[in-house]
């Protein structure tokens, strides 16, 4: 019996998919282990598949071929222990649920189905909006808000599921500078706890700071490894499409 | 005026109605929610013109109408889930060809069969023609509804705002999905005989259209549906016994002018509040 820390937090292994009805594989033989503490930036051009293989990680798209397993076990036998910060065009914000209730939706895996929310939910959920510092928010209209106040508590909701296994698609877009660097000072207090976190982005800037590890995705993996040695000139220029032609070292920050 | 509200109510028939017309505002009011946030306004009047061919075999056959009409939802929900499901048509394009075609063939088998006064009937509802077996069957589907609202508010809460997360912490959103267009249809075939199929539409729709415009906490949105719904449903009915108008736009028409007083409401309001500040 391997100790929990041996134990990958996510193993995918020759994982293909290809969308019903289209004529490309959305994503080609992945094969990718992330072990428990670790923080790992997805990056890619859009349509890269970063999306598509968090919809395989938790579901929503169903696994074709290879396999994906969380703490050893299958993912869809694991579900108390994954999260999710979904790509805020998924969410509909217009729904009439306040911040309360949707916090809360993040125990609702604890409560089980059909039942009430018992204390012990109702302080997790105290706890995690006062975290993310929107306590005062309480009672608001998720859609009366602004778009780090709404990623704010998408993240408590998250801390109110007390997942091992964070994923987070795009979670920057829309957010301000404040809510950006709470977001990962959170991320970054939950890896020392010995929680994983993928966050899918954009943004190549912020890699180096807050992430120890980096996927360069384009339907198949490019490049896997520490942020300096993934965030190449060559490797984004395949991914994106184009050359840089500026002298290396006024691409230097992308190297760390 | 106590003589006025009780003298219909010495007729079993008319009894009978008045509470097969509560039972179906109270099922679709609480479904009115979900349909009105979830944008399934489509699927619920398509529902209600799809089970008219399942109405019609059964007027052939002399059986209950409500078996008909619940076969014929049946096949129309899984028609949609078949053309729709990882194909390359959308699901409201799904939902407009079924739709069409089996109230195309219900229409067809209605030229051939019926007389023009059942024909109204099934179109526009007739309250005071229900009998004992259907208002037995009504009241199971009424419960059915109700408690299946109550049971998995939480999962329709969680799968309306935010699929994703419900796929992660294992609900599926495809199946709560599937599960609220089956008790929209249940729903449907139940509010035909109050209000008719081309009316249904309206209970689906207006009383959390009203109350949305009111309230912004869902579990009010849903309070507050029920009560305007179940208002108009007795207004209508009244309405119906005294004046011999048709059930069905009697009540449909109470609870549009519902819905225009909360909008008026909802505007002075605003009005108000700029005068004050």
């Amino acid at each position: 019996m391997p100790r929990e820390e041996e134990v990958p937090a996510l193993a995918i292994e020759q994982l293909n998919f290809r969308y019903p009805g289209t004529a490309a594989d959305a994503l080609k033989k992945i094969s990718v282990t992330i072990m428990p503490g670790e923080r790992v930036a997805l990056v890619g051009p859009n349509g890269s598949g970063k999306s598509t293989l968090l919809k395989l990680i938790i579901g929503l798209e169903p696994l074709q071929s290879g396999s994906i397993s969380v703490y050893g076990h299958t993912s869809t036998s694991c579900r108390h222990r994954v999260a999710i910060v979904p790509q805020r065009s998924t969410v509909d914000w217009g729904f009439p649920v306040n911040v309360q209730q949707v916090v809360l939706m993040g125990r609702y895996v604890h409560i089980g189905w059909m039942k009430r929310p018992k204390k012990e939910d109702i302080e997790a959920v105290d706890k995690a909006m006062e975290m993310m510092n929107i306590t005062n928010l309480a009672k608001k209209q998720i859609g009366d808000l602004s778009g780090g106040q709404q990623q704010r508590v998408m993240i408590a909701r998250t801390l109110a599921h007390d997942a091992d296994l964070l994923l987070l698609d795009e979670p920057l877009n829309h957010v301000d500078i404040n809510t950006q660097e709470l977001i990962f000072h959170t991320l970054e207090k939950l890896s020392g706890e010995g929680k994983t976190a993928v966050m899918s982005t954009h943004d190549l800037g912020i890699l180096p700071v807050h992430f120890s590890r980096a996927l360069f995705l384009d339907a198949e993996i490019i490049a896997d490894g520490a942020v300096s040695e993934v965030l190449t000139a060559e490797n984004i220029a395949r991914a994106y499409g184009f050359e840089f032609h500026g002298k290396p070292e006024e691409h230097q920050w992308l190297n760390g | 005026m106590v003589e006025w509200l009780i003298e219909p109510l010495t007729y079993g028939f008319v009894v009978r109605g008045l509470i097969a017309g509560m039972l179906a505002s109270i099922s679709c009011a609480m479904l009115s929610t979900f349909v009105v946030w979830r944008g399934m306004a489509f699927a619920g009047d398509a529902m209600a013109h799809a089970i008219l061919p399942g109405i019609v075999l059964a007027y052939i056959l002399g059986i209950s109408y409500f078996a008909g009409a619940l076969g014929a939802s049946v096949i129309a929900v899984v028609g949609i889930g078949l053309i729709s499901r990882r194909g390359k048509l959308r699901e409201d394009t799904a939902i407009g060809v079924m739709f069409a075609g089996l109230f195309a063939l219900g229409i067809l088998m209605m030229s051939k069969v019926a007389a023009f006064q059942d024909l109204n009937h099934i179109l526009f509802g007739n309250i005071l023609g229900v009998n004992t077996t259907d208002l037995t069957i009504m009241s199971v589907v009424a419960g059915i509804v109700v408690l299946a609202t109550a049971l998995f508010y939480k999962e329709l809460l969680v799968t309306s705002f935010d699929p994703a997360h419900s796929a992660a912490i294992g609900l599926s959103p495809e199946l709560i999905r599937y599960g609220l267009l089956s008790a929209v249809a249940l729903t449907t075939v139940m509010a035909v005989q109050t209000v008719g199929i081309v009316l249904v539409l309206a209970l689906l729709v207006t009383p959390a259209a009203a109350a949305s415009l009111v309230s912004r906490r869902l579990s009010r949105i849903i309070t507050l549906s029920i009560v305007f719904s179940v208002a108009a449903t007795i207004a209508g009915f009244y309405g119906s016994y005294y004046l011999d108008f048709a059930s069905g736009p009697s009540i449909v028409i109470v609870l549009t002018l519902i819905f225009i007083i909360c909008w008026m409401s909802q505007f002075f309001k605003n009005w108000l509040l700029k005068f004050a500040f």
